[in-house]
């Protein structure tokens, strides 16, 4: 077991240097001279000199690399060219909104859409199922900001209930007024986490169904919750746990909407404003960080199956 | 329905069936059972036995109330346990009967144990959910005590183990476990040791049989191996197409079948004897193996970092034969022994590590993709499952001309050639219009012998070509390729399980054990008068060896246990 989470967790540091290594040729390969992108149109040549001096664009490229990665290594990822701040610190304002957003909306979608799936796996061919099944195709085709504003239309504006916009950071102000703010935009984003999620879970439920192990239960004379529960759903769970973690992974990046519908200060629309000012150092700050949520969270679901399945553990 | 000698009061009987019909669902419903009847007195064992489709397994499902619900459902007659009347009680009350009267053990051990739960655990559940009272303590006891029963080593590791990590023996003692802890009335055992190796399956055999004595239990025993009937029924009910054919003691069955139809069945079974080696027409070595070797091992990155000992398996080893034209050579073991592993070297779909192997006098271990493929088309292979051996998607047709194409016949010379070869193997010709579905398994077997014949090979190799199959199919498939290898000259690389097949097919045979050939010799010796002692625990385990079935009387001269082959180590 110890040695299986290790190998995965060393596996994680190689996609990490690619990442890097495409991050950092994203702006040197990119056509031009980086020193004119980042002075912007109207420098003067001694401007630019001084740039290359600074930036130490006159060193071989694989020295650049190295001091580059250093300089990340020690939580250095540069300066905004727009507002002349950190980028860790802008970053790290963002962060906890999206992170905290999607977190709230992935849990909403695994409490929602597992007891769907299993019940529509359970009752397969039934109305119930053919109703999940309605259900997941309707939260698979209406956009995203189109639920967004029926629902502000509903809860915010016809019955007042909650607020229209903002946001509250959960650190600063609490759990009741974040969750009050959240809601919505966590309902928004998990529709079409939930037919996803819905639909893997009643497809892999099925299959299990279907085992030998599940006529053994029944025979040993089990309760049909315990059938379902005990026995199919974590046979089920790995199929299942990959869509959430894929799903949680893909929240981080498609949080962009949503932040903009309910104008939520987070990481996607601060790489919007990055894309749009062509704020170098910025967007590669942010593709490292996404991506290293993204290697996190494989990681957090390989050793989730580990723990899931002895036969992975024991490999 | 010959059942003179059912019993007629209650106490003399643990299960009832009378006229069960079980149908499929929906509009336009199949009968699967019509009006199936028979009885099973305390402590006695019924054999139930059929071919495929006979309707069996679903007796026994209907029994345990297990039916697959979307498909089938019991339309008629009476189901009895003691006073329950299984197709009338509550489903509550049939979920209490489960387990604590009636219990059921299934054909394979590694699917019908949850992967992701320990044994230990499934075992407890049964207590957990049908005797509420215990604590965990006791219940954990209980269990142990049970492990003891079936005889496992080491119980308290077995307790914690997962199923992966047991043997299919020993996954098999942990269901018999779980079926019997609560000392049911009734064991339903639904080819239970089929896909288990003989000798695994002996001891299986001799527990269920030391455990029903020592409980009282009434064993349903669902096989379609003739010869584990007559080892171990005191009675046998033989069904075909949903309905009972008759329902006689075993001696009298045995001796004096009642009916054609177990006439037959009995008649098709192979006779362990072997036959005699055909004579020797033709010399030329078409295929050869020299000092043969396969070796698993681990060679990963994190191996090679870490400095682990390479974890090496050697899969076959040593492995040297030589097989002329005409003949067949019979490769038996059990699973494990490498002998999958010598087909798959010899037909070059897995890389040797060492050693030759020779088709047509030219060694073909080494070569390359490119000098491979003329070599490839003199040696072909049959598989085990013909359902899965010929492409869902393709026309008979198609699947026959694909080869010849590939090595450069016309595809109107390869049509008209496949028409010959269906003749030959005994298909009608419109049959290559038609997919594989619309088939039976034993029809498919033809359709892939002459797809391989397709190719004109020198070699066949066979691998479990005739296990997937019923043993009056089986008889008609052996006798195909008999009747091939008389016509064409070809030679035949049979692997097999099974010595009652082995002994009917085979001029040579070789017993190979874990990786290693144990004896190689005309099969006539090797498996009339064996030497090794693997060999002869192999023979002594053939279930039904006491018998001549097709000669429907006991056997006369039957080898029997030394001291020195009585030690096979239980699994």
């Amino acid at each position: 077991m110890f040695s299986y989470c290790l190998r995965r967790t060393l596996a994680a540091v190689p996609v990490m240097v690619v990442v890097a290594l495409f991050v950092f040729l994203l702006l040197r390969l990119s056509p031009g001279d980086p020193a004119a992108i980042i002075a912007g149109d109207m420098a003067t040549p001694e401007q630019l000199d001084r740039i290359r001096e600074t930036l130490g664009l006159n060193q071989p490229l694989y020295i650049q690399f190295f001091n580059w990665a250093g300089e990340l290594l020690r939580g250095d990822f540069g300066t905004s060219l727009m507002s002349n701040l950190p980028v860790t610190q802008l970053m790290a304002q963002r962060l906890e909104p999206t992170i905290s957003l999607a977190l709230l909306s992935i849990a909403l979608s695994v409490v929602v859409a597992v007891p769907m799936g299993v019940i529509a796996a359970w009752k397969h061919g039934s109305l119930i199922d053919n109703a999940v099944m309605s259900l997941s195709v309707l939260g698979f085709s209406v956009p995203v900001f189109v639920t967004g504003y029926i629902l502000i239309k509903i809860f915010s504006i016809d019955l007042g209930w909650l607020p229209v916009q903002g946001f509250r950071r959960v650190s600063q102000e609490g759990f009741g007024p974040f969750i009050q703010h959240a809601i919505l935009p966590a309902l928004m984003l998990s529709t079409i986490y939930i037919a996803l999620i819905a639909r893997m879970t009643r497809a892999s439920m099925l299959d299990v169904l279907g085992e030998d192990f599940i006529r053994t239960a029944h025979a040993k004379g089990a309760s049909e919750k315990r059938v379902l529960f005990k026995h199919a759903l974590r046979n089920a769970g790995v199929p299942i746990l990959e869509v959430i973690g894929t799903g949680f992974a893909l929240m981080i990046t498609g949080v962009v909407v949503t932040e903009s519908v309910f104008n939520i200060p987070g990481l996607g629309r601060l790489t919007v404003d990055a894309i749009l000012s062509r704020d170098y150092p910025v967007i590669q700050g942010l593709i490292l960080v996404t991506s290293g949520v993204y290697v996190m969270i494989n990681l957090a679901i390989d050793l989730s199956y580990a723990l899931l399945d002895p036969r992975i553990r024991y490999q | 329905m010959t059942d003179n000698l059912r019993p007629e009061s209650p106490a003399e009987w643990v299960l009832k069936i009378e006229g069960l019909e079980v149908a499929t669902r929906g509009a336009a419903a199949k009968p699967i059972l019509k009006g199936v009847d028979f009885s099973i007195a305390p402590g006695e064992t019924l054999c139930l036995v059929g071919e495929s489709g006979s309707g069996k397994s679903v007796t026994s499902l209907a029994v345990m109330g297990l039916l697959p619900k979307g498909s089938l459902k019991a339309t008629g007659g009476r189901i009895e346990l003691e006073v329950d009347s299984l197709l009338e009680v509550s489903p509550t009350r049939l979920r209490d009967l489960r387990a604590s009267r009636m219990a059921m053990i299934f054909q394979e051990p590694m699917t019908a144990l949850n992967p992701l739960m320990r044994v230990g655990e499934q075992i407890e559940e049964v207590l957990i959910m049908h005797q509420k009272s215990l604590s965990s303590t006791q219940r954990r006891e209980r269990v142990l005590e049970m492990l003891d029963q079936v005889q496992l080593p080491d119980i308290e590791r077995v307790f914690d183990s997962w199923p992966h990590q047991l043997s299919g023996g020993q996954r098999q003692r942990i269901m018999i476990a779980m079926a019997l802890i609560l000392e049911p009335k009734l064991l339903i055992a639904d080819e239970p040791t089929t896909a288990l190796d003989v000798t695994t399956q002996k001891q299986i055999l001799k527990l269920i049989k030391a455990l029903q004595e020592r409980h009282g239990t009434s064993v349903l025993f669902i096989t379609h191996d003739m010869g584990v009937v007559a080892d171990i029924a005191d009675r046998v009910c033989v069904m075909r197409h949903g309905e009972v054919v008759e329902t006689q003691p075993i001696e009298e069955l045995l001796r004096r079948p009642g009916t054609e139809y177990t006439r037959q069945l009995l008649t098709a079974v192979p006779s362990l004897r072997p036959r005699a080696a055909r004579a020797v027409t033709d010399r030329e070595i078409v295929l050869e193996a020299i000092e043969l070797e396969k070796r698993y091992g681990e060679r990963s990155a994190w191996a090679r970092w870490t400095g682990k000992a390479a974890s090496q398996t050697l899969a076959a080893s040593n492995i040297n034969f030589a097989l002329t034209r005409g003949r067949t050579l019979g490769i038996v073991g059990e699973s494990g022994s490498g002998k999958s592993t010598v087909a798959r070297c010899v037909m070059r779909m897995i890389e040797p590590t060492g050693g030759g192997v020779r088709v047509m006098g030219k060694d073909i271990a080494s070569l390359g993709r490119a000098a491979l493929k003329p070599h490839r088309k003199r040696i072909q292979m049959i598989f085990q499952d013909p359902f899965r051996s010929l492409n869902p998607r393709l026309t008979i047709a198609t699947s026959l001309v694909e080869g010849p194409i590939n090595y450069g016949t016309p595809r109107e010379e390869a049509m008209e050639k496949s028409a010959e070869l269906l003749a030959l193997v005994g298909l009608p010709k419109d049959a290559l219009d038609r997919y594989p579905h619309q088939f039976s398994g034993g029809q498919r077997q033809r359709i892939a012998i002459a797809r391989a014949l397709a190719m004109e090979p020198d070699v066949l190799v066979a691998d479990e070509a005739v296990s997937a199959l019923d043993v009056s199919v089986q008889a008609q498939v052996l006798e195909l390729l008999d009747d091939l290898q008389r016509r064409l000259g070809i030679a035949v690389l049979f692997i097999t399980h099974d010595l009652r097949v082995a002994a009917q097919i085979c001029d040579e045979v070789m017993v190979m054990q874990k990786g290693a050939v144990v004896e190689y010799g005309p099969a006539e010796r090797v498996l009339g008068a064996p030497e090794h002692p693997y060999t002869r625990s192999l023979m002594l385990a053939a279930p039904g060896r006491h018998w001549d079935f097709s000669g429907f009387r006991p056997l006369d001269h039957v080898f029997e246990e030394t001291p020195a082959s009585t030690s096979t180590a239980p699994v």
